[in-house]
């Protein structure tokens, strides 16, 4: 491997620093959209069992060419602007949609070497980027002049910052057992199996996350923004063909981003649940051991749950929504925090870190 | 220390390309044919009668300024969470009155009913 680089870095000097990064974040986004484009396939297979259907079944073997159908059905769709849109906002918001939910994966560890920028303020940035995904929705709400829009916007908005709260302090549980905002070393804090990941001394705080992370993401029962029965589509009623497909890309890029923050954070990352399979080795490779294996499983497990809580629940009300943040979630969490601290004081303190 | 943040600032870009990029593909390849009727903004039909940009609820503000405290709150919380180990029982404790301060100002906004939207 090295043979092969060292050439072409000599080639290109001082252009190779960015040269270099720009292959690695396109190794990480390509593989990440195609997974956006399997989610949007595996989720109508799975409802569609869950309801005794089929589900997509026509286009290739098992349908499993469904999601670019799709894709080139949407390019090949007209973009209509609508005529009392801002016609700058109206383009920009979908980008600022899609923008942060992708630059947010740059400091996500996919294991213990591989992950594009290992900074120290991590979870911080994270926290930064997903925080930014807020603007876009704002933005197609208002840029598009329309009344459905505007409100679908406005209830999302208010969604969305509501559940951040509880969100940042399920995050904060989390701090107080790592003690580091880099999420290598966080997951390094978990290591020595199963028994030893944050999801047990804060489990509370992992249902939290993933319900917060289901509010966040505009999810079925909290779609409230995009309820049919009231206000069509919400805030992207008025966008069609490929700018549409930004704000779905958008959508289901924040759903796998939550997934790994759920598997980094609470469920161990990279970290076999059994340390004993390290030693099972063949060849010094052991193929279930501590890798991108275990990350895959932990991820698919946690949007699982996503599609399945879309498939089971009916949707809520929106003051019911704001309920369950403001009055259920955020005391939940105070008190946990509490809880934390005051037991990392006493003697048990090792259990929590 | 900076350079670690490099990958950071190409990956934001890199990010917007991918929405711009895939709107340009959309603005080169798909049809244009503009109408009246399809550019008017979406209303089940009607005619638009008035601007969208209407006023709405108050309590939208609010959770807006609530939001602003509590997020405030969460980034006070996020350093101390980080050494937490370091600065001992001093530290807890004066976190824990922190907290307790924000939990009155969080009664009172409850008693005061501005979390409730009937």
């Amino acid at each position: 491997m090295d043979a092969l680089i060292a050439p072409v870095r000599d080639l290109l000097g001082p252009a190779w620093l960015p040269v270099w990064t720009l292959v690695k974040i396109v190794a990480l986004v390509v593989p990440l959209i195609i997974g956006v484009a399997y989610l949007t396939f595996w989720e109508r297979k799975v409802i569609g069992w869950m309801q005794v259907r089929i589900g997509p079944n026509r286009v290739g073997p098992w349908g499993l060419l469904q999601p670019f159908a799709d894709t080139a059905k949407l390019m090949f769709k007209e973009i209509v602007v609508p005529t009392g849109a801002n016609r700058y906002l109206f383009f920009i918001a979908p980008m600022l949609a899609i923008g942060p939910a992708v630059a947010a994966w740059a400091v996500v560890p996919l294991t213990d070497t591989l992950v594009i920028a290992d900074i120290n303020a991590g979870l911080l940035y994270i926290i930064a980027m997903t925080s930014m995904g807020v603007y876009g929705i704002i933005l197609a709400g208002w840029a598009s002049n329309s009344k459905y829009a505007f409100l679908g916007a406005l209830r999302s908005a208010a969604q969305i910052v509501s559940y951040e709260l509880a969100m940042g302090f399920a995050l904060v549980a989390v701090l107080m057992c790592a003690n580091s905002l880099n999420l290598r070393e966080i997951v390094a804090g978990q290591e020595g199996g199963a028994a030893h990941w944050y999801v047990w001394p804060l489990l509370p705080m992992f249902v939290v996350y993933i319900v917060s992370g289901i509010a966040e993401t505009n999810r079925h029962p909290f779609d409230l923004a995009e309820g049919e029965s009231e206000i069509v589509a919400g805030f992207h009623v008025e966008y069609s063909g490929v700018a549409f497909a930004v704000f779905f890309l958008a959508e289901y890029m924040s759903m796998i981003l939550i997934a790994v923050l759920a598997s980094v954070l609470f469920l161990g990352g990279w970290l076999s649940p059994f340390p004993q399979l390290n030693d099972l080795a063949i060849g010094g490779f052991a193929p279930l051991g501590d890798g991108l294996l275990w990350l895959g499983v932990k991820m698919a497990f946690v949007l699982l749950i996503f599609l399945w809580v879309r498939a089971t629940f009916p949707r809520y009300r929106y003051d019911q929504v704001m309920r369950l943040g403001w009055k259920v979630f955020i005391p939940l969490t105070l008190v946990w925090i509490g809880f934390i601290g005051t037991m990392m004081q006493t003697r048990f303190a090792p259990m929590f870190h | 220390m900076l350079e670690n943040y490099f990958p950071v600032l190409m990956f934001i870009a890199v990010g917007l390309a991918v929405g711009g990029s895939l709107l340009a593909v959309g603005r080169l390849v798909a049809p244009h044919r503009p109408d009246p009727r399809k550019n008017s903004p979406y209303e089940c039909g009607f005619e638009a009668f008035e601007d969208a940009r209407m006023k709405f609820d108050v309590r939208y503000y609010l959770v807006a300024i609530l939001f602003i405290l509590f997020d405030l709150e969460i980034a006070f919380l996020f350093p101390w969470a980080v050494v937490l180990p370091d600065i001992g029982f001093f530290g807890y404790a004066a976190m824990m009155i922190f907290l307790a301060i924000l939990v009155v100002g969080f009664v009172y906004e409850w008693k005061k009913g501005a979390l409730e939207w009937e």
